[in-house]
């Protein structure tokens, strides 16, 4: 009986503490925002040599993830540029959880800066800050941490750039005339759903007005459901003429479906994929054109940025800019975050260049 | 003899060998710092194995604890979203963890299913309902008053909070299973379930207690979780119930029921937790990582049957006496 009573006890208690007024989110938020710890202080010097001998760590969202290799063995080579080493580590699952030891173990192995894709924005934060008081520069690539928990952010793409270069891509294929359809994730993703408002927002212009969006599906990232999903677009609206899926499980899911298919050669596919998914129904001639962002250039550039932040040229101030090896000279954005350019197009006689 | 070769003695050693070996080899290992998030790391699985003991001690087992703390964390998030104060929400929490621990321990004790089955479906269910209660939402931005309690370490050790409870909840189960007629109660329970019942235990009552129990400690696991990590997700918390499990066996209870001590449970939960701490900072890869933690699961089955093959041919008379 003890424990039930016991747990009884601690309920009422608690609860009698909590009439007396408590803590609530509005309490919180009204507070003020801590400032962020970035060293605001210490000035940049663009001029400051990029030291020699830096220790970099990718934590990906999980390690054996083609891409997010890619990205890593990029990031080293970019090291060796100047002649620092760099290293993956990172958990096996990409739960929000899983990162935090891997955060605590860099930190204490006191590398230069931990480069991170995060699970999840918030959940890496606290640990991610004790890095930073430690004096570790924090760069969050892919995925973002929330921003007050890192120096900068390589942004593989802005949002509204994928958007509109989706449909200028797939207007130029179908000669900017007829029915198109969206096959996305899943209806609350929200980078899916940014692509898809800027989508919408291009094709208000003059040049798409023989261009008419007939229908947003959703294949929840799920090959199975992408798949029927595609199956269902075409059959309902006979007249199509393009699908845009931005979304590497959905446009390899569809691809397989035309492929497949009747609509083979009739309907345009394109979206955002890999090239090791998409690679047949490129050779097969099922997709023509597709884009990603180039993940060699994403690591190559999260590791110059790394170094310069350790180095001292930049300090994640908006305006300041660094030099990235052969990317040439990047400028910081808004928020910490440096771009790395327009998407990426993948077609026939580029797709064999890459293995991810 | 057989006292030294008990299996918990047996992790307690390798436990201390691991420290030895780690603070020998490896500087950063034996630094406050480290210390301090390896154990914080443990906090919820340390919490959630006190209460898993006595149900494997008892012969049941409970599958859910990780959706309840999964469910836990989801309605913290809703909760706190929508402007409920803190202090409320905790204790609504837990009682929600109560409440899903008696739903098991109804289902096992009324309708007499096995826990295994029951929870493996309210594993299912729980987890549903944590994503029904949040859906993909991750909620954030917790009080830094609240999540500084559930990272902070109590002044002048490397102890985090929640560890520090785990301990005063540990020394309050040590006596309970190991000291008072209730204790008792598990292990005849889990021994002969018949024999129990019939010597005047009150079996479904005592099991039922469990259960909740259980729920309960998930649910609270569940909030230190989503402080720690001060994010709310439905996602919280998915599969750690194995590693309670692992580090039940590793500690050298009997998964037949009957045997066992909380002691080895908590040097097997710091053996895993240790370890792996260990390989991480020697960069030694994460499948390797979950080889090595494997291996010495099955090992820490396998040898005390070993153990006991050898012990009749040592001892030569007690085989006659067919201890099972």
């Amino acid at each position: 009986m003890r424990p039930m009573r016991l747990a009884a006890l601690t309920a009422v208690l608690a609860l009698g503490v909590a009439a007396c007024g408590g803590t609530t989110k509005s309490s919180v938020t009204s507070a003020p925002a801590q400032p962020p710890a970035s060293s605001a202080a210490a000035a940049a010097d663009p001029d400051a040599p990029i030291k020699q001998g830096l220790k970099l760590a990718f934590l990906p969202k999980q390690i054996n993830n083609p891409y997010m290799t890619i990205v890593a063995e990029a990031g080293a080579e970019a090291a060796g540029e100047f002649q620092g080493e760099a290293k993956e580590v990172g958990p096996s699952d990409a739960s929000a959880s899983s990162q935090i030891s891997y955060i605590n173990t860099l930190t204490q192995q006191g590398h230069d800066a931990i480069l991170i894709s995060a699970n999840d924005p918030n959940a890496v934060c606290g640990p991610l800050q004790q890095a930073r008081d430690k004096g570790i520069k924090i760069v969050s690539y892919d995925s973002d941490a929330a921003p007050e928990c890192r120096d900068l952010f390589i942004n593989q793409a802005s949002s509204e750039e994928v958007g509109r270069s989706q449909v200028q891509l797939l207007a130029e294929m179908i000669g900017h005339k007829g029915e198109i359809a969206i096959l996305s994730a899943t209806a609350n993703a929200t980078n899916q759903n940014t692509w898809i408002e800027f989508m919408k927002d291009e094709l208000t212009k003059a040049e798409y007005k023989d261009m008419e969006l007939v229908k947003v599906a959703y294949g929840d990232d799920d090959d199975q459901k992408s798949f029927t999903e595609t199956q269902g677009l075409l059959q309902a609206y006979p007249d199509l003429k393009g699908i845009i899926s931005p979304t590497t499980v959905g446009v390899a899911a569809a691809a397989r479906y035309i492929s497949g298919s009747k609509y083979k050669g009739e309907v345009v596919l394109t979206g955002l994929g890999t090239p090791n998914q998409m690679r047949q129904f490129v050779k097969d001639g099922t997709v023509e054109k597709f884009a990603l962002w180039n993940p060699k250039d994403l690591g190559y550039l999260a590791s110059y940025a790394a170094a310069a932040l350790v180095s001292g040229q930049i300090t994640g101030a908006e305006g300041e800019t660094f030099k990235a090896g052969k990317l040439g000279e990047r400028t910081i954005g808004a928020k910490g975050e440096v771009i790395l350019g327009p998407p990426f197009t993948f077609e026939a006689s580029n797709i064999d260049d890459f293995d991810f | 003899m057989a006292r030294v070769l008990r299996w918990d003695v047996i992790i307690g050693l390798l436990l201390v060998a691991v420290f030895a070996g780690g603070a020998l080899g490896s500087p950063s290992f034996a630094t406050a710092g480290n210390l301090s998030f390896a154990l914080g790391d443990l906090g919820e699985i340390a919490l959630i194995a006190l209460a898993m003991t006595m149900l494997v001690v008892a012969a049941e087992v409970d599958l859910s604890v990780a959706s309840v703390l999964g469910l836990s964390s989801a309605l913290v998030g809703a909760l706190w979203d929508g402007g409920m104060a803190i202090e409320t929400i905790i204790p609504l929490v837990v009682l929600t963890g109560a409440l899903c621990g008696l739903v098991n321990g109804l289902l096992v004790t009324r309708l007499g299913l096995p826990s295994l089955a029951v929870t493996i479906g309210t594993l299912a269910l729980y987890r549903g309902l944590a994503y029904v209660v949040l859906g993909d939402k991750a909620v954030a931005r917790f009080p830094p008053q609240y999540t500084a309690l559930a990272v902070d370490d109590v002044p002048g050790t490397f102890v985090p909070y929640p560890v520090a409870l785990f301990v005063l909840l540990a020394v309050v189960v040590a006596v309970v299973l190991h000291a008072t007629g209730f204790g008792r109660a598990l292990f005849a329970i889990g021994a002969q379930e018949q024999a129990a019942f019939f010597s005047g235990i009150r079996v479904k009552r005592i099991k039922l207690l469990l259960f909740v129990f259980s729920g309960t400690v998930a649910a609270f696991a569940g909030v230190v979780f989503t402080l720690r990590y001060g994010s709310a997700r439905a996602d919280n918390g998915l599969g750690i119930e194995l590693a309670v499990i692992a580090a039940v066996l590793l500690g050298g209870v009997d998964f037949d029921g009957g045997k066992g001590t909380l002691g080895g449970v908590i040097a097997g939960v710091l053996l895993i937790g240790l370890l792996r701490n260990l390989l991480m900072l020697n960069d030694v890869s994460t499948e390797i990582q979950s080889i090595v933690t494997g291996l010495l699961l099955i090992v820490s089955v396998l040898t005390p049957r070993l153990i006991s093959l050898l012990r009749p041919v040592r001892t030569g008379t007690s085989a006659l006496k067919g201890t099972p």
